[in-house]
């Protein structure tokens, strides 16, 4: 997976998101089995304890689970995966409006911009 | 878990000016951690102590419990700051003479870091760029399987394809029961594959915490810390 770790903020909390991420999306698939921590730390770039911990919360939360000789797979029950993506495509679409009503648009303009682009009209 | 490093009270003087002051610190196994300073702080002379290349003028040095010498060295890889292989020998030459010598040395992780690297075993050391040879000794190096590697600047002189390639070798050499004391200027490249950093100033620890930690409190980078704190 493509991993992108700025300066400024904790490595820690960078690779918790982004393993979210790419849980969210499906790069590894419910039931299946993570890359052991070492290759993931090499893959990043990052620490192997650092991104332990970030194995760690994101077991905490329920999101993976550890086998106990095998490494770690993806949860396969789906509900917490579901709740994950719900809550990120919110925060897109949060971010978006945001957005807009910068560029000072309105509720009604916003909804016609949006039927327009999934119409796949141009401006 | 028996700590892996420790310095106590650590002084060097050279000629009456003090290049270490009063030095302490300790490194647990399994841990990476990256020795900072400016030009001057003390680096280099204290990586050489840990070596035994050096005695210090007052306080000591123990790896896993023991002062420097032939116990520590059998355990401690150290790269120096400079090309300390003959340069008439072969790069070949070199892998045979360190499986002699060192009983944890790997000939075939060697062998395939200087094919990754794309150094040719049969060209002689002193015929190869400063970077290659640079390569060569960090292969040497890191193909042991010690328990603490102290890397004198292994970034500086080879090419930012070659970094990233010696930091995944450093990442997936990672052992629980090892530690690393890496001392380099080439902070922003390094710092997230870091646990702890220590950042040395006149010879003495100025600050010694998590990456993750200084990150969080200061809010920037270990790099853009660095740049205030030294800033000329």
């Amino acid at each position: 997976m493509e991993w992108n770790i700025t300066s400024g903020r904790p490595v820690y909390v960078q690779l918790v998101e982004q393993l979210e991420q790419a849980l969210a999306a499906g790069v590894f698939p419910p039931g299946s089995r993570i890359p052991p921590v070492r290759e993931l730390a090499a893959d990043a770039g990052v620490n192997p304890n650092t991104m332990q911990r970030a194995l760690q919360e994101l077991e905490s939360r329920g999101l993976l689970q550890a086998q106990r000789t095998a490494g770690r797979i993806v949860t396969a029950e789906n509900g917490e995966l579901t709740l994950l993506r719900q809550k990120r495509a919110r925060r897109l679409v949060q971010d978006c409006l945001t957005q807009l009503r910068g560029l000072g648009m309105n509720e009604e303009e916003i909804e016609t911009l949006l039927k327009e682009v999934q119409n796949g009209n141009d401006v | 878990m028996e700590t892996m490093y420790e310095a106590r009270g650590l002084k060097k003087l050279y000629g009456g000016k003090p290049a270490l002051n009063g030095v302490e610190f300790a490194v647990q196994p399994g841990r990476l951690v990256g020795l900072l300073g400016p030009n001057g702080a003390g680096k280099t002379t204290l990586l050489k102590i840990s070596a035994g290349l050096l005695t210090p003028s007052a306080g000591e040095v123990r790896i896993a419990g023991q002062l420097p010498g032939p116990a520590t060295k059998a355990m401690v890889s150290y790269l120096p700051d400079r090309m300390a292989l003959p340069r008439e020998q072969r790069a070949e030459d070199m892998v045979a003479f360190y499986k002699d010598f060192y009983t944890d040395f790997d000939g075939y992780k060697a062998g395939q870091m200087l094919a990754d690297l794309k150094l040719d075993p049969r060209q002689r050391i002193g015929a190869m760029s400063k970077g290659t040879q640079e390569k060569l000794q960090l292969c040497l190096v890191m193909s042991r399987a010690a328990g603490l590697y102290l890397l004198d600047e292994p970034l500086g002189g080879v090419d930012p394809a070659a970094r990233e390639y010696i930091l995944s070798t450093i990442l997936s050499n990672y052992s629980e029961s090892a530690a690393v004391i890496i001392s380099t200027h080439l902070i922003g490249d390094i710092e997230k594959a870091l646990d702890e950093v220590i950042v040395l100033k006149d010879g003495a620890v100025l600050t010694h915490q998590s990456v993750d930690a200084l990150r969080e409190v200061n809010g920037k980078s270990v790099d853009e810390y660095f740049r205030e704190v030294f800033k000329c």
